[in-house]
């Protein structure tokens, strides 16, 4: 018997400290502890392995992750930081939460299909989709009361990003196509639409501009207010919050809705939810719309509130989409933890990007790929809880509990319905 | 006249099956008339025989055949609007664009590193793992072949390399999906990240911002002496590359040790029923490993006929998505070599005719570059009838 199982057989000299360690209990503890520490782990594990490689291409890992903190604006939250640090920190926190407010939004809009069991990685395509129709209303009908302009390309973007979504849940609803290949090949579909639409010659490509493949420029009354920072030099704007609101929205409707409900059984066991009368393929389809509405609003969160405008370059090089799936399996398709992750990745691109890291220290281009490993890893991690949870638990065997796909469950490709 | 009373006729010739692929046939056909050699150049022979395609595909619809009809209608609709861009387009436009040969020749280039992807797709997918990280092994392929390549100063030596990157990386995923029993999809996905880590990193690393060098010794291309002068065929095949060959024959020899060998049995009795497999003393763990570090090997070697077969040199995510698309003609092959093969060449068509028509008019061009994946959608959706994978693929399997 193993010193876990003492603590729950052997009767306690205080029948109140027994009651404190029922099975219960230390069950639930435990599932808390596991949901909080896991990712942690699974986290430090990837910087671990990102450490490793940094010191075998003969770069000083210590050094370079600190490089990559400063930079990331975190240590404002130091109250001992002072002066001109902190202006300089001030300036990163704010790089950080510009970035992380659509890395969230795109967290959710996979977060929310992987709960159905759909996995999601068409969030690149929908927030083309959504940052295409963000900047055309955006540039348009300049005459608009500012709320009502944000209003309605925020409102568009959404709309856009979730019927591109739609069409990936509307087939695989209809014909059973595999969601991953169909919202892979939209990607696609979608990033050479946009590049044809702002390319030099394009249709939405910018008049007054005709050497630039780059769209019409935002104009004032659509830009998102800035409150911290300075609005000419990119600072935080009001995006921060639409970001935050929408995880609300994401945990109220997951938890508190019957559209929730409707997507969690669907998500543990189809067949059951066909048995207890879901539709499942319109479940399908909802979620999708769901989905695609958070990716498409990520998208004009960026255009209003610091891009302004929509290169062809940026369609072709944005990953932001792809780090959304990381963002999501790393806060385990919960509101909360994609918030927790979200800060994270977007802490790790600031602090990696070219303005802020020192190329003495390590090359930023480098960083960039160290952050794709790093997130490989984390990713690879997620896939099996097993390794994380085994060290947790000093390696015993240990079952997992998976929100959303379980592994036994059969994640088959299909072609036929 | 109703669609029932159509849909009663009893013959077999009329069945909605035949109804279906006859309306597909007539609808391609439809398109096909309006371009050289034929060049038909009124629209009324395209517009009624995209009607009968249409009309075929309703009636296979009503008579149970949906999938099949609902891709004949989408093909006749389609045909009309591309007997419409044809006819429109002058004589010289389109001898330009339609040169049989060259599109034939481009096809088999597109083709090639899909071709690999989709038979490496095939074995691990044959075997019971789902293999989403066949982009990323390309991508190792791609990268670690140009720079074997360079290193060693030897084609075939980038090659071997790019098979043992593309192998070791097939090892992680496999470590992951069988021994830890991870969700194969989001493994996949993992190695796809980790892969465009690795190679953005090392190239970084070993090239920088020159790039690869210039003169890297390059694949061969296979120049046929005969074939070479005769006309359509020397310029479709005359001259293509030593690894589009090897594809080529991987075929047949892959269809063969699959479905004719004792070991090809072993392989699908893993993917199909595992536990029975193990019983009668398969080693299921071991055939798993095999599956997906080999169809890592093919992956990589695809990859690497995109740097050391074709472009010359190496750029970031040169692969664009095209392990996806080799994922899409496995399905879309019904997990068959042969299959797997049209599919490619398919999408490969596809490919090459966005780059042709992309060149009297560079702006449409763009927009055509998104046909391979649109084909790849259409296909996806299960057009030509239901298929199957392999009973417990995606399943991990726990020994007991």
């Amino acid at each position: 018997m193993s010193a876990w199982d003492d603590e729950l057989t052997s009767p306690g000299e205080d029948g109140g400290e027994a009651a404190l360690r029922s099975p219960a209990r230390l069950t639930a503890f435990r599932h808390g502890l596991g949901g909080f520490l896991v990712p942690v782990l699974t986290t430090v594990l990837a910087f671990l392995a990102g450490g490793i490689v940094v010191l075998l291409t003969g770069h000083n890992p210590l050094s370079t992750y600190q490089a990559v903190f400063n930079g990331t604006g975190l240590n404002w939250l130091f109250p001992w930081v002072g002066g001109g640090e902190r202006a300089n920190a001030a300036f990163e926190l704010q790089q950080t939460l510009l970035i992380a407010a659509p890395l969230l939004l795109c967290g959710l809009a996979v977060g929310f299909a992987f709960r159905a069991g759909l996995f999601n990685i068409g969030g690149q395509g929908q927030y083309t989709v959504g940052a295409i129709v963000a900047v055309w209303i955006g540039s348009a009908f300049s005459g608009m009361p500012a709320v009502l302009h944000i209003a309605l390309a925020i409102v568009a973007a959404g709309a856009a990003g979730a019927v591109w979504a739609g069409i990936a849940g509307l087939l695989k609803a209809t014909t059973g196509a595999n969601e991953v290949i169909s919202t892979i090949m939209l990607n696609w579909v979608a990033i050479w639409v946009g590049v044809y639409l702002f390319q030099l010659g394009g249709p939405l490509q910018d008049p007054a501009q005709k050497s630039v493949p780059v769209s019409k420029t935002v104009v004032a009354s659509a830009k998102l207010p800035v409150f911290w920072g300075n609005p000419t030099l990119q600072g935080l704007d009001v995006g921060v919050f639409i970001a935050l609101a929408l995880a609300v929205v994401f945990w109220a409707v997951m938890n508190r809705t019957r559209l929730g409900y409707e997507v969690r059984t669907v998500g543990f066991n189809p067949d059951a939810a066909r048995y207890a009368g879901m539709n499942v393929g319109r479940s399908y389809v909802k979620v999708m719309l769901m989905c695609g509405m958070f990716a498409g609003v990520a998208a004009s969160l960026d255009i209003l509130g610091w891009k302004f405008n929509l290169f062809t370059n940026d369609i072709q090089t944005s990953q932001i989409g792809f780090y959304g799936i990381a963002v999501a399996l790393l806060g385990r398709n919960t509101a909360g933890g994609t918030v927790a992750a979200a800060l994270l990745f977007g802490a790790l691109i600031t602090g990696t990007s070219s303005r802020n890291l020192n190329p003495n220290v390590f090359d930023p281009t480098l960083a960039q790929y160290l952050t794709y490993m790093i997130e490989g890893v984390i990713v690879l991690l997620v896939s099996t809880d097993l390794i994380t949870l085994r060290l947790l638990k000093g390696g015993r065997r240990v079952s997992v509990v998976w929100r959303g796909r379980k592994p036994e469950e059969p994640a088959a490709l299909e072609g036929g319905s | 006249m109703s669609v029932g009373t159509i849909a009663a006729v009893p013959s077999r010739l009329a069945g909605p099956r035949q109804l279906g692929i006859g309306g597909l046939v007539l609808g391609v056909v439809a398109w096909v008339i309006t371009l050289p050699p034929f060049e038909v150049r009124s629209a009324a022979p395209s517009i009624v025989l995209a009607v009968a395609a249409v009309g075929a595909g309703a009636v296979a619809t009503g008579g149970g055949e949906r999938k099949l009809g609902i891709s004949s209608v989408l093909v006749g609709l389609l045909s009309v609007a591309g007997a419409v861009a044809s006819l429109k387009s002058s004589h010289a436009t389109l001898g330009a664009v339609f040169v049989w040969s060259a599109l034939v020749a481009a096809a088999l280039r597109y083709a090639t590193p899909l071709l690999f992807g989709a038979l490496g797709g095939v074995i691990c997918e044959r075997s019971g793992v789902i293999n989403i990280g066949l982009e990323g092994m390309m991508l190792m392929g791609c990268l670690f072949g140009i720079y074997g390549a360079d290193v060693l100063h030897s084609w075939a030596l980038g090659l071997l390399v790019a098979m043992i990157a593309g192998g070791l990386l097939a090892l992680v995923h496999a470590v992951f999906s069988i021994h830890l029993r991870a969700n194969q999809i989001v493994s996949g996905t993992g190695i796809n990240f980790l892969a465009l880590g690795i190679t953005g990193y090392w190239f970084t690393q070993h090239y920088g911002p020159n790039g690869t060098p210039v003169n890297v010794s390059m694949v061969p291309n296979v120049k046929l002496p005969l074939i070479k002068h005769v006309g359509f065929f020397g310029g479709a095949i005359g001259s293509a590359n030593l690894l589009t060959w090897i594809g080529l024959l991987l075929v047949p020899g892959l269809t063969f040790v699959l479905f004719r060998t004792t070991w090809g049995l072993r392989l699908r009795s893993v993917g199909e029923k595992p536990r029975a497999a193990d019983t009668v003393g398969v080693s299921v763990y071991r055939i798993r490993y095999i599956a997906v570090i080999v169809s890592g090997m093919l992956a990589a070697l695809g990859g690497a006929y995109l740097s050391v077969g074709f472009v010359g040199s190496f750029s970031n995510d040169m692969t664009e998505g095209r392990g996806f698309i080799a994922l899409a003609a496995m399905i879309f092959g019904k997990w068959k070599p042969w299959g797997a093969l049209w599919a490619t060449l398919l999408f490969g068509f596809a490919n090459a005719l966005a780059d042709r028509l992309s060149q009297p008019n560079p702006t449409l061009g763009t927009l055509f570059e998104a046909l391979p994946y649109v084909l790849t959608l259409i296909a996806v959706a299960g057009v030509i009838g239901r298929s199957r994978s392999p009973a417990s693929d995606g399943i991990p399997y726990v020994r007991e």
